[in-house]
Parts: structure tokens; C-alpha cells; sequence
């Protein structure tokens, strides 16, 4: 169990941003892998909010399938994410390099992979 | 007891350590682009509902999103996964001009697009493919053969299209896996080539 204690420091982080405008937010991406920081879930979060954290409490998934399995625009769950991710409550880990994008020996493996699928 | 692990809920990924690969399958309205997804993905083809104001912002506040002013397109998108941790997304992107910021979204990051086109009506595929170039994204051009649809050869098609000598042109029926891998093949390949030209 979880009292009012440990989202202390969580609500005035949400109302902080009031769900907007967290500059964290830029750097995520549809493929941003999202996985749990917490072992429960604390109160005090909004509906959205916990709705995310209960969603990937099983497993890690890309931020663009959390949007459709909780049926949000993908800018909306952005938001949470950021403010989520800044309360610490959740980890969120891009997709490739983001500078670089996927390199020449990544590419490879890709067009392998494809290639065994057709064999 | 049996652990949630020994049967993983295949909605997650494998792992935190997947590397995720974006790729865009591009073209107009009833092109085939949901089809192909659904041909190749692993999971049943997912979607988001984006919502955006009348000047085409992207609705960033929950309030917004019960807005009657907004509009709403629904992005689609499927998975496949490889070996060595790589896992493929497709994108379903209609890539239309007056929803420039939500483009931009979808294409960050994206490794390459695969254009589809209907003969019967090529110049609707113009402007997605505008976007893609102005983006700097790779792209191959697939060509799905609905029945009704007239056939061309292919330097007729090339030079309707406008394609670069480079741009590989492929026939794909989205609705047959085998064809819908070879036409994303056909991409690899094409972005492959030119990072051998260009290395980073
Ligand atoms: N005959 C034929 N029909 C197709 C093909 N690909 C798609 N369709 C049909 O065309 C319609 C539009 O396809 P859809 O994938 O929904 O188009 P989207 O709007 O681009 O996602 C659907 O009824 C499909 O069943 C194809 O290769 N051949
Ligand atoms: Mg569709």
C-alpha cells in the first residue's frame, strides 16, 4: 500500500506544468520505449496519468502503443509521459541514437531479418 | 505458478533494450496502406486518434481533446519483429500538406518511406511524396494493381511519378505478405545504398 506520502511530491510536479508545456517533452518520440520506475502505483496522480503507469505495469512499451491502447492523441500522452518521467515514475528510453538515426550495420541486419521472413 | 514471463502478453516488447525502426507507409486515401500493414504486422494494426485545432496544432491538453472545433485523423501503424532485438514499426501516413505539424511528428526519426500508388489516380500520391522529399527521407515506390486499374510500363510510370533514376519502383498486391515484404525490401536495399554513398 501506498499513502498520500509518497506522491508527496508528485502532485505539485503535475500542477507545476498543469499537464503542459514540460520542455522534456520534445525529446519524445512515437518509439520512445516507456517502462515502470515504480513497484506501485502512488495516488494523487489524474486518471490519465495512472492509466499509463498501469498500462506498462506488465511490460516496456513504445509510447505510440500506450496512446492506442488508452485511446489518447499521441500529444496528450506525450505530456504525461514528460511529467511523469520528471516525478520519476517512469522511465522512457528513445528509440535508436537520436542524433544518427540507425547506422549502416543496424540497416543489415534489418534487410536479414526481412529476407529470412521470405525463405 | 506459472510467471507472467513463461507466457509474455505479446502487446509488450520483448525487452527495454529493443532498438525500434520507423518506417512510413505513405499514400492517399483507400491506396492500400492499412492492407499492407495488416499483411506484415504481428499484432493486429493499432491506431491513434491525433487531434488537431483548425490551424493545425497538435491538441496538447486533455480538454482539448473534447473540443467540437478539433479535428481528428486516425493514424494506424503495425510491428514486426526481427532477430537481434530490432523490431520494425509501420507507419499508415496519408501526408497531407494542412497537417504539416502532425507529419512532422509521425516522420521524425523515420528511416525511409514506401509510397504506394493507384494508377487510376497517381497525382493524389504527389503530395505526400513532396513531403517525403522536402523531409530528405528515402523512399521506394510501390505500385498496388487493383483490378480496374490501368497497367503502364514502368518508364511511363517513372516519368509520370517523376522518379529519380535511383527510386526503386515496385508492384505490390498489399494484400499478400510475400509482395508486401519484398516491396519493403526493395526500401531497405534503396536506403542501405545511399548510406554506403553518404556515410554518416
Ligand atoms: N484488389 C485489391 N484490393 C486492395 C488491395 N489493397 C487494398 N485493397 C482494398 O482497398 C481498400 C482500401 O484499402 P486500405 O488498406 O484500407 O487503404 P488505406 O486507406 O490506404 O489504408 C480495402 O477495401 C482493401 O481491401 C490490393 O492490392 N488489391
Ligand atoms: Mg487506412
Amino acid at each position: 500500500m501506498t499513502g498520500g506520502r509518497h506522491s508527496r511530491r508528485l502532485v505539485p510536479a503535475y500542477l507545476a506544468t498543469g499537464g503542459r508545456a514540460h520542455p522534456s517533452r520534445n525529446h519524445l518520440d512515437r518509439l520512445t520505449t516507456l517502462h515502470a520506475a515504480c513497484e506501485e502505483i502512488p495516488v494523487g496522480l489524474c486518471p490519465e496519468q495512472r492509466g499509463v503507469l498501469e498500462l506498462i505495469q506488465p511490460g516496456a512499451l513504445p509510447l505510440v502503443d500506450a496512446a492506442a491502447y488508452l485511446r489518447l492523441p499521441v500529444s496528450i500522452v506525450k505530456v504525461l509521459v514528460a511529467d511523469l518521467v520528471s516525478a520519476g515514475l517512469l522511465h522512457a528510453r528513445p528509440p535508436i541514437p537520436q542524433a544518427t538515426g540507425p547506422d549502416l550495420e543496424t540497416m543489415e541486419k534489418v534487410l536479414d531479418g526481412l529476407r529470412a521472413l521470405k525463405s | 505458478m506459472d510467471s507472467a514471463r513463461s507466457s509474455p502478453d505479446p502487446r509488450y516488447l520483448a525487452g527495454t533494450d529493443q532498438v525500434l525502426i520507423k518506417l512510413l507507409i505513405a499514400g492517399p486515401f483507400a491506396v492500400g496502406k492499412t492492407t499492407l500493414i495488416r499483411a506484415i504486422s504481428e499484432i493486429a494494426p493499432l491506431h491513434t486518434e491525433e487531434v488537431m485545432t483548425q490551424a493545425g496544432a497538435l491538441v496538447d491538453h486533455l480538454a482539448g481533446v473534447k473540443d467540437k472545433t478539433t479535428t481528428t485523423v486516425a493514424i494506424d501503424f503495425g510491428r514486426l519483429t526481427l532477430p537481434n532485438n530490432l523490431v520494425l514499426y509501420l507507419f499508415g501516413t496519408p501526408g497531407q500538406r494542412r497537417f504539416r505539424l502532425l507529419w512532422e511528428d509521425i516522420a521524425q526519426g523515420a528511416v525511409g518511406a514506401l509510397v504506394m500508388v493507384d494508377t487510376r489516380r497517381l497525382e493524389e500520391s504527389f503530395e505526400v511524396m513532396d513531403l517525403i522529399e522536402e523531409a530528405g527521407l528515402r523512399y521506394a515506390v510501390a505500385v498496388n494493381p487493383f483490378p480496374e486499374a490501368p497497367t503502364y510500363d514502368a518508364d511511363t510510370l517513372r516519368d509520370h511519378l517523376d522518379l529519380h533514376p535511383g527510386t526503386p519502383l515496385v508492384l505490390c498486391d498489399a494484400r499478400s505478405r510475400g509482395q508486401s515484404l519484398d516491396a519493403l525490401i526493395a526500401l531497405v536495399e534503396h536506403v542501405i545504398a545511399h548510406m554506403h554513398m553518404e556515410p554518416a
